[in-house]
């Protein structure tokens, strides 16, 4: 299709808006068979019978595969441990758990036949209730993280100004617009191809391998394009090894699409939290002591925890910092890491925490941010490898008027609405992992660069084609950066905010390498060393040249750095004096994120994580009720993510200087700080806005009223 | 419940076929009314049966088809016609991912059965280029970077087309409020917005 492409836009756009881009559920496999789940409907027990004649016997099954029927799975045959193996136990660890899967000739069909299957239970006493876990002496707590102590524990309770509160985060789910699923095409030769949806194409094709213990070349994951994800698929979930063993079973290709109320029970969510802060300063605003200890959900089966109290013990100057993280293992679904994961619950409360501080001493909370900002990471003892965050407040504040803004809350009202202004930092490492990248220099002026990575929306092409553009001066259009295929060169998961860091570290070295290559063939052809890479492989008869390389994973320098990305998020709510609706009504977000290289796609990611932090500090809330330890709003007419009428405008700014020690683009992550320490923004506008202090997410209109 | 019931609790068709007295009317012996059920003839049977012609235009063409009533109009275009442009997002009309145009109107096509679609017109994405040349919606989605994953695009493009053709793209807040049923999860909805208000403000035909 021609059409004209700026050089900022994303290489995927026409397929995007065309209908063209296929999704896993969208692959056209011969003899295709639909797959649909069979879920328990109690919480916590044993299942003792499967009667699933009436299934078989419907038109166009195929089969009901459950843990009475399954095929040997060769990782499955040693029993017990973690993770569930589904169809190997016919325990029941929590509701809504896949039980069985029927598959049939039509989706219809599958649909129906999957109502007929009963299952028999023996119920167990559970229990899903995070909130009355907490102080509930008889329900076991696990260690999360090694407790971290600095300097003198507890230093708040001795403080010149002290203040000691609680914060609550409900269960949140990923919902990304995609239904999760695979398609599964078991072939009699023991090779397996999966069109998934996932984050990483090589850890699903080593998931696979390892159950099925079959040879991890055997294993083909295919997944170019992913309807969104936020870490729901950060692993291989059961419901996924369910359709390869139906398809093993009836060697046909089966596919699975879950439904949306599944989409809250089987992919994981943002666990329930529960976290106290305690924290000291002196009347003169420096801070002398922080303790944080938080409590997050986990699961019976499977153990989950996250860094949720991270960013407390190094974002603030302080002598005196302790933390402990615990988690309590529910009869839930197992929990995953979603955007920002534990570092967008743990700076919820620090940085409410840190807004009460300032209220409290009476002090400018940006200001009060600014006195306690930390020259060196306190925990590593060493240098940031680049830290501009007195700037990016400046930058910040000036966008959004903070001048504007009253210290005295309650102060700006305008008709039956109260205005305020909020504050809050995000801070996630800048990681770094390890990438091989293909690069293919073509005597057609072309450049096609080939991983195993994963693209679930933030553009990972556009950001690599970009810095091979520049790198190797070709233009983006005579680039192609293949990706979602497990036989390509292997790349990490896309997770942590490390995608560009890490494939863009291999794209560049591979660049380099094939710069060099050139020259060398420029030499030995007797041309210029700047001659163009067209004419020199012409030159040397040459149709093209390819060099793979895996990056190193650091630079030898950065083990004297902490290396870190930073977000500010300002913003201005009005808060509605009848009803208690809050309306953010302004966004400013400030990104400290090194060189940003591709400044469209990396404006949009700002942007969706502010939009995620809407939803987060005001609507989303998984609601389960404990009689029945079922979810209750499993729904997009029940559980809100923000919509179009939710969302102002949003002005994003990027420092855009590069931190040379992370990567050679000199590009930080920014997926995660994206969102993290914005709900806390709200939360401090809210306040500003009206006095009221909202310590409990989502800030409702009954939760604003009742303050 | 009558022994014709095929609804009977725990029957399954072909338990039905076995037993019923309308295949001796057909003056089949038991023996074979058996035979037919061990060779799956109820699957011919429900062909004839189960499955409604149904004519319609998807994105000028027309097809003839056989359909089961119970097939959704999204699941028709997307199992049985492959055109997989449009989204399942939640299969309850409550995220817009499967907007297209019947007869120029915007629908869930996840709400709509496709029997209910005789004789319409549908578009679907796969239908609002001009061959080679992309509607000036796309175009626009495209310039202001109004996706991320890109999984919701189709049916927010669907519905940005219809807003604007309605007359409900006059203002930022109109078009926030009237493309509300759309759900982006990656979050690009200011950069939708720009997208349908250039659109709206060039006043180019759509």
């Amino acid at each position: 299709m021609e059409f004209f492409v700026d050089e900022n836009d994303r290489v995927d756009g026409i397929a995007k808006v065309t209908g063209k881009a296929k999704f896993f559920a969208e692959y056209e496999v011969p003899g295709l068979t639909y797959g649909v789940l069979v879920t328990s409907t109690v919480t916590k027990g044993k299942i003792t019978a499967i009667d699933s004649k009436a299934a078989s016997n419907a038109p166009g099954v195929l089969a009901v595969v459950s843990h009475l029927n399954k095929p040997s799975v060769a990782g499955y045959e040693q029993e017990g441990g973690s993770p569930m193996k589904i169809f190997y136990t016919d325990q029941i660890f929590y509701n809504g758990q896949p039980l069985a899967i029927v598959v049939a000739d039509t989706f219809e069909r599958a649909t129906y036949a999957a109502t007929l299957v009963q299952v028999s239970y023996a119920k167990e006493d559970f229990n899903t209730d995070f909130e009355k876990s907490i102080s509930d002496s008889t329900v076991k707590k696990l260690q999360g993280q090694t407790p971290y102590k600095r300097g003198i524990e507890d230093a708040y309770k001795t403080a010149e100004v002290q203040l000691e509160q609680k914060y609550h985060l409900p269960v949140e789910t990923h919902n990304p617009m995609e239904l999760h699923g695979i398609i599964a095409d078991w072939r009699p030769n023991d090779q397996v191809t999966v069109y998934a949806k996932t984050q990483g194409v090589k850890a699903t094709q080593n998931t696979i391998a390892n159950v099925f213990k079959i040879p991890v070349d055997k294993v083909q994951v295919n997944s170019e394009f992913v309807g969104g994800a936020f870490g729901m698929a950060l692993r291989t979930w059961p419901l996924e090894i369910a359709t390869i063993i139906a398809s093993k079973h009836l060697a046909k290709p089966v596919k699975l699409v879950i439904t949306r109320d599944q989409m809250f029970t089987m992919v994981g969510n943002r666990p329930a939290s529960y976290q106290k802060i305690g924290i000291g300063a002196t009347k003169d605003g420096k801070l002398t002591g922080i303790t944080h200890t938080a409590f997050g959900q986990s699961a019976t089966y499977e153990n989950f925890t996250e860094g949720v109290v991270n960013m407390s013990k190094f974002m603030y100057q302080c002598e005196n910092v302790n933390t402990n993280y615990y988690v309590i293992p529910l009869d839930m679904g197992v929990p995953i890491w979603m955007r920002g994961p534990g570092e967008a619950t743990g700076a919820f409360a620090l940085e409410s925490a840190i807004d009460e501080m300032a209220h409290a001493l009476d002090m400018d909370p940006l200001e009060f941010r600014i006195k306690n900002d930390p020259e060196i990471d306190q925990v590593q003892k060493r240098p940031f490898s680049s830290k501009y965050i007195k700037e990016a407040y400046k930058l910040g504040a000036d966008k959004i008027g903070w001048n504007e803004r009253k210290n005295k809350p309650g102060s700006i009202v305008d008709g039956a609405w109260q205005i305020g202004y909020g504050v809050s930092v995000g801070v996630f490492g800048a990681g770094r992992g390890r990438a091989t990248v293909k690069g293919i220099l073509k005597a057609d002026g072309s450049l096609v660069l080939q991983s195993a990575a994963s693209d679930i929306g933030p553009g990972t092409g556009t950001g690599m084609t970009l810095i091979a553009s520049k790198l190797m001066n070709i233009p983006v259009g005579k680039i192609t950066f293949e990706l979602g295929d497990s036989s390509l060169p292997p790349a990490p998961s896309q997770g942590g905010s490390a995608t560009l860091s890490t494939v863009g570290s291999a794209v560049n070295d591979v660049c380099v390498a094939l710069k060099a290559t050139i020259v060398e063939l420029a030499a030995n052809a007797n041309m210029d060393a700047t001659a163009n890479f067209v004419d020199v492989l012409k030159k040397n008869n040459l149709a093209m040249i390819e060099k793979t390389i895996q990056s190193s994973q650091n630079n030898p320098e950065a083990k004297n750095y902490s290396m870190y990305s930073f977000s500010i998020h300002f913003v201005q709510v009005r808060v509605h004096q009848l009803t208690g609706v809050v309306k953010v009504s302004k966004i400013v977000s400030v990104g400290d994120a090194g060189t940003i290289v591709s400044p469209k796609t990396a404006r949009s990611q700002m942007v969706g994580g502010a939009v995620g932090g809407i939803g987060m500090a005001l609507t989303e809330e998984a609601l389960l009720d404990h009689r029945y330890g079922r979810y209750i709003n499993n729904n997009f007419a029940d559980y809100h993510v923000p919509v179009h009428a939710d969302v102002p405008e949003i002005d994003v700014i990027f420092i855009n200087k590069p931190d040379l020690i992370v990567n050679p683009m000199g590009a930080k992550g920014m997926g995660e700080i994206a969102l993290i320490g914005f709900s806390a923004a709200v939360a401090n506008a809210v306040f500003n806005a009206t006095g009221k202090r909202i310590r409990t997410l989502p800030i409702t209109p009954d939760k604003v009223l009742e303050a | 419940m009558s022994e014709l019931d095929p609804n009977a609790a725990g029957d399954t068709r072909r338990d039905f076929l076995k037993k019923s007295s309308l295949f001796t009317a057909l003056t089949l012996t038991p023996l074979t009314v058996l035979k037919a059920a061990d060779q799956k003839v109820d699957e011919r049977f429900a062909e004839m049966f189960e499955k409604i012609p149904l004519n319609l235009k998807v994105n000028n063409k027309p097809y003839t088809l056989k359909v089961e009533p119970r097939v959704t109009l999204l699941d028709l275009l997307r199992e049985q016609l492959h055109l997989t442009g449009t989204k399942k997002g939640c299969d309850h009309g409550q995220c817009g991912a499967c907007t297209v145009h019947v007869n120029g109107q915007r629908v869930n096509s996840c709400l709509s059965l496709a029997v209910m679609n005789e004789g319409k017109s549908i578009t679907t994405i796969e239908g609002l280029a001009k061959g080679d040349v992309l509607h000036p919606m796309q175009a626009a989605f495209i310039k202001h970077d109004g996706f991320q994953c890109g999984y919701c695009t189709p049916g927010q493009i669907m519905s940005a087309v219809a807003c604007i053709k309605e007359g409900h793209a006059n203002s930022k807040d109109e078009i926030r409020e009237y493309m509300s049923g759309n759900i982006c999860r990656c979050g690009a909805y200011p950069n939708i917005i720009d997208a349908i208000q250039e659109v709206k403000e060039k006043g180019t035909a759509l």
